[in-house]
């Protein structure tokens, strides 16, 4: 046999993951895959295309679209959602916040991130979804440490972080009362290097806003966020073209961009490697607070 | 970080540049520590010698150890979780952590060690290959420690390290650290442990942990990482056992019916025939179907998709599994579990049984005992309270395919979910079934015990009387002039089982010797009329004919007995009510296609139309004998000659006189 194949970290999470993603269609009646436009949802959808093959993936896509989004996102997404064939739906937050569900925060600083959260659950109950994937890895957030694989939400999508079922094997318990619902993350055990080395090893096609190029930038609190659309411009804020790179791909409002002229996946994994920073560090509102993260969960985020 | 304090570290060996992360394999281990031993402080120190902390992460423990007011970094920050843990300032739960050195990535699940979270140590140990006991050299081996070993050893994780820290308080003295790994070694030798490993650390000041310790030169074994990253466990992978539990039916079209899951063990290649379990049916690999291209073959840990030749129907919760070597199909368990749950197990509910990729409703039974995991005594109990760990006996409502845990973790691990609340209560290890001659009941297994002690007894000198029979056995034997012994013919139906059996019998009594053939398909209208073809039912139809022969076999009889009897266990059981020497078990060898083209009975033809469920080699399992006395291969040769081959078995087992 291919004796090359456990001699591979990236084969041996691959495996993993295409486990979780089979049980889960094997468990659930409705599964859809939360579908950002990163890379790590990227590569679930490439997990999702191995673990079915030679059918195609037998669940939909939703995207949690903030309305502030990179139009080179929108556009990679709505290629990929075309060549493979898969269903997407959209939550909007713009419909949640039209319709008065939920309302937008004001000033300069304004983030649309901890809007998501109503119009997912609304897409999940509206759906009658009752597994969502998600692209979150352990190693991203202390709050993540301890989640599980098939992570269990009550009826009004909340996390229990003191309730939660033990993980044995490759046992996963999905059972569940109606109307209840699971996220499922396939990522859990993966690192950010692991991903970028996946997406190497395999060959995945990612937006390019990940690769080095020129675009016009300011920096605010130690963030170089991008200009666009979305956002004003404060006094002393400067607004400079320079190299950048994206190492994740959010709202447009508060993904931060590092300086860099990695053009190349090669060149990027050495970025990682020799990276000082994690790449939520990026991301300017997990800063507000120790337990942001924590929070936001408890309250249904990814 | 390197820069810092001057030291090469893993971590200026990062793999960043070309391929050599295709290089790095994958270690999962575990640690288990008491409050204070140090494990936070042992994590944070791997984690910042090998560049897994970043350095917003250092610059946010920085901070939170600032308003915790300590000064300096606290590494044990970097391993703690959620905000009701970071409260009461110790870890509760499991968590995960993650770093990489240029040969391994490490995943670690990290669990506190008090007696009140075994279950998150049981938890944690069930994807491990490695466990890290910590010892504080201080304290020498405590009460934990022996705990997490035993743990380590219940759950069968393949290496053990124990990391005697805090060695800077012990002035780095070997005396301390060798009467530790004395102490341990000899209380691990009472546990099933195989691989043990002691590493003296100091987990403050990085002492042997990444880098070799300065103050320890009477110390010539690997540092902690060192162990780490070479630690073997390419060998601890089961690659004999092929067992492949399906997770669902990949079907994209009319043309392609392909079955999904990871191989749990074993190896397999295209054109190797399988069965499917539970249905029995047989058919041959078509294709190992992945999305990277067929594979010419695949083996444990591998997701693919199987393709078949035959049509049959398989579905989620199936297995497939090699003709020749089947996995215990049986609906009586006995386990080592531990309860998970704050509500205590009853014996009076069901719970849901998942176990590979099925589920089954299960009842607990009985719980034989629980363990002390303190002191690992056996004490009595009717039940088993949340942390508690114990040995119990089940009943599914279907049979399960499963090996024990010891040789087989994919297939003999379960878990219980309350069907109401649908929490995971309790984690499994199969032992086996409950039908072995050492665990019926405890009262026949001491009967057949005893009988057989006797017997052996008896058989070293002829005066000792088996109380319980007027006329003991060796006198019989003596008149008759030939000792009593039990043949048992297994195999498929039409193998040649009775043809053979009554040519034999015919020459016995020809030769004077008793003799009485038991046949299947008599004891089916009598004896056996109110049993099926169940498992079970084929279980309880052995038993009987198995004490029908032991009676005759007191009779001084050499006792012929020709029954399918397809499963090991049931005729090991019959094996166990007669003295060692005299059951000679004869595997009636025959390929199915041979037996089906003979079909004496007309059995395969109404199979074939469906007219039968459950016959054995089409549609239910046969396991074939492992160490039979005899093999007899029915298709090339003569009844004649199978009868001489056995003959000659009895003369040269001192059964009967030449
Ligand atoms: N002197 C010394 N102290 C240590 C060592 N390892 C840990 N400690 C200290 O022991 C205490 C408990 O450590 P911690 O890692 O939090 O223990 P945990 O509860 O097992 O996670 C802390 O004050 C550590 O600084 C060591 O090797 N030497």
């Amino acid at each position: 046999m291919d004796a090359q194949y456990r001699a591979s970290h990236l084969k041996d999470l691959e495996a993993e993951a295409i486990y979780v993603m089979r049980e889960v269609v094997a468990q659930f009646e409705r599964p859809v895959l939360l579908f950002s436009g990163g890379k790590d949802s990227i590569v679930m959808v490439h997990l999702a295309r191995k673990a079915f093959f030679p059918a195609s993936i037998p669940f939909p896509l939703m995207h949690v679209d903030t309305g502030h989004n990179f139009a080179e996102t929108i556009e990679f997404r709505d290629a990929m959602v075309e060549k493979l064939g898969v269903k997407l739906y959209i939550a909007s937050v713009q419909e949640a916040i039209d319709k008065g569900r939920v309302v937008e925060e004001t000033g300069p600083e304004a983030s649309r991130n901890g809007l998501q959260i109503v119009p997912l659950l609304d897409a999940i109950q509206e759906h009658q979804f009752d597994a969502a994937f998600g692209g979150g890895r352990r190693d991203e957030e202390k709050a993540r440490a301890k989640e599980r694989f098939f992570s269990h939400r009550d009826r009004f999508g909340q996390w229990d972080p003191k309730n939660q079922r033990p993980e044995l094997w490759k046992l996963y318990n999905g059972h569940k009362d109606v109307g209840e619902n699971f996220r499922v993350f396939p990522l859990s055990n993966w690192t950010e290097m692991d991903v970028w080395q996946y997406i190497a090893l395999e060959d995945i096609e990612i937006p390019n806003l990940y690769f080095a190029h020129e675009r016009e930038v300011f920096v605010r609190r130690g963030t170089i966020l991008a200009l666009t659309d979305f956002m004003s411009v404060l006094p002393g804020e400067e607004v400079q073209k320079r190299t950048i790179r994206f190492r994740t791909i959010g709202d447009a409002t508060c993904t931060g961009a590092v300086l860099s002229s990695a053009s190349s996946m090669e060149e990027i994994i050495q970025e990682v490697a020799a990276a000082r920073e994690t790449e939520r560090g990026g991301r300017h509102d997990d800063q507000r607070s120790e337990a942001a993260m924590e929070d936001r969960k408890k309250q249904g985020y990814f | 970080m390197n820069e810092t304090n001057g030291t090469l570290t893993a971590a200026d060996a990062q793999p960043s540049v070309g391929n050599a992360y295709l290089e790095m394999d994958l270690l999962r281990f575990t640690t288990a520590g008491s409050v204070d031993d140090g494990k936070s402080t042992l994590i944070g120190r791997l984690l910042y010698d090998s560049k897994a902390i970043f350095e917003d992460q250092l610059e946010a423990i920085e901070q939170a150890s600032l308003n915790r007011g300590e000064e300096g970094i606290n590494l044990a920050l970097l391993t703690d979780g959620l905000r009701a843990e970071r409260e009461q300032g110790i870890t509760i739960d499991v968590a995960y952590r993650y770093f990489a050195t240029p040969k391994r990535k490490f995943i670690i699940a990290d669990t506190p060690g008090h007696v009140q979270y075994t279950r998150n140590m049981v938890t944690g140990a069930s994807t491990a290959d490695l466990a890290v006991v910590l010892i504080d050299a201080r304290h020498g081996v405590l009460t934990q420690s022996r705990r997490h070993g035993f743990i380590a050893s219940l759950l069968r994780i393949p290496h053990v390290v124990v990391a005697v820290n805090k060695m800077d308080l012990v002035e780095y003295a070997e005396d301390v650290f060798s009467a530790i790994e004395r102490e341990y070694t000899a209380f691990s030798a009472k546990l099933d442990i195989h691989d043990i490993t002691f590493i003296p650390v100091s987990a403050l000041n990085g002492d042997n942990v990444v880098d070799r310790s300065a103050h320890m030169d009477w110390y010539h074994g690997p540092t902690f990482l060192h162990h780490l990253e070479h630690v073997n466990i390419a060998s601890d992978r089961n690659l004999i056992d092929f067992r492949f539990p399906v997770q669902t039916v990949v079907r994209p079209n009319q043309n392609f019916r392909g079955y999904a899951g990871t191989i749990a063990s074993g190896l397999i290649r295209p054109g190797e025939p399988v069965m499917a379990l539970p249905s029995g049916k047989t058919s041959r690999i078509k294709e190992i179907t992945t999305f990277d291209g067929v594979l010419d073959a695949a083996g444990a840990d591998q997701p693919v998709v199987l393709t078949i030749e035959d049509e049959i129907d398989i579905s989620r919760g199936d297995m497939l599994v090699r003709p020749g070597n089947i996995p215990q199909v049986n609906n009586e368990i006995s386990a080592m579990v531990c309860w998970m749950s704050e509500e205590p197990l009853d014996r009076n509910r069901h719970y849901v049984m998942q176990h590979t990729t099925r589920e089954v409703k299960a009842f607990v039974d009985k719980v034989v005992y629980r363990v002390d995991v303190d002191s690992l005594h056996r004490m009595e109990a009717d039940t088993l309270q949340l942390n508690e760990i114990g040995r119990v006996q089940l009943t599914t409502a279907q049979p399960l395919y499963f090996d024990p845990y010891r040789t087989n973790q994919e297939t003999g691990a379960f878990i219980l979910v309350d069907p109401f609340s649908h929490n995971t209560v309790a984690a499994g290890m199969i032992r086996g079934t409950t039908r072995t001659a050492e665990e019926v009941s405890e009262k026949a297994a001491a009967f057949s015990r005893k009988a057989f002690e006797a017997a052996r007894k008896e058989l070293h000198s002829p005066d000792v009387v088996w109380e319980g029979l007027n006329i003991p056995r060796a006198e019989r034997e003596a008149a008759n002039g030939h000792e009593a012994a039990v043949v048992w013919f297994t195999g498929l139906s039409g193998s040649g089982k009775t043809t053979i059996a009554r040519v034999l019998e015919r020459r016995l009594f020809d030769a004077g010797i008793r003799s009485m053939l038991l046949d299947g398909d008599y004891v089916r209208h009598g004896l056996c009329g109110d049993l099926g073809f169940s498992a079970s039912d084929r279980a309880e139809n052995i038993r009987r004919v198995g004490e029908t022969a032991r009676l005759f076999f007191e009779q001084g009889s050499v006792v012929l007995c020709t029954f399918v009897s397809p499963y090991q266990e049931d005729r090991n059981r019959v094996r166990a009510l007669v003295p060692e020497g005299r059951f000679v078990e004869v595997f009636v060898d025959v390929d199915l296609e041979t037996a089906k083209g003979r079909d004496p009975k007309g059995l395969y033809a109404r199979a074939d139309v469906g007219e039968i469920a459950n016959l054995t080699g089409v549609s239910a399992p046969y396991e074939a004998p492992t160490n039979p006395e005899v093999i007899l291969e029915t298709a090339g040769a003569s009844v004649d000659e199978a009868v001489d081959t056995l003959w000659q078995a009895l003369v040269a087992a001192e059964i009967i006189v030449g």
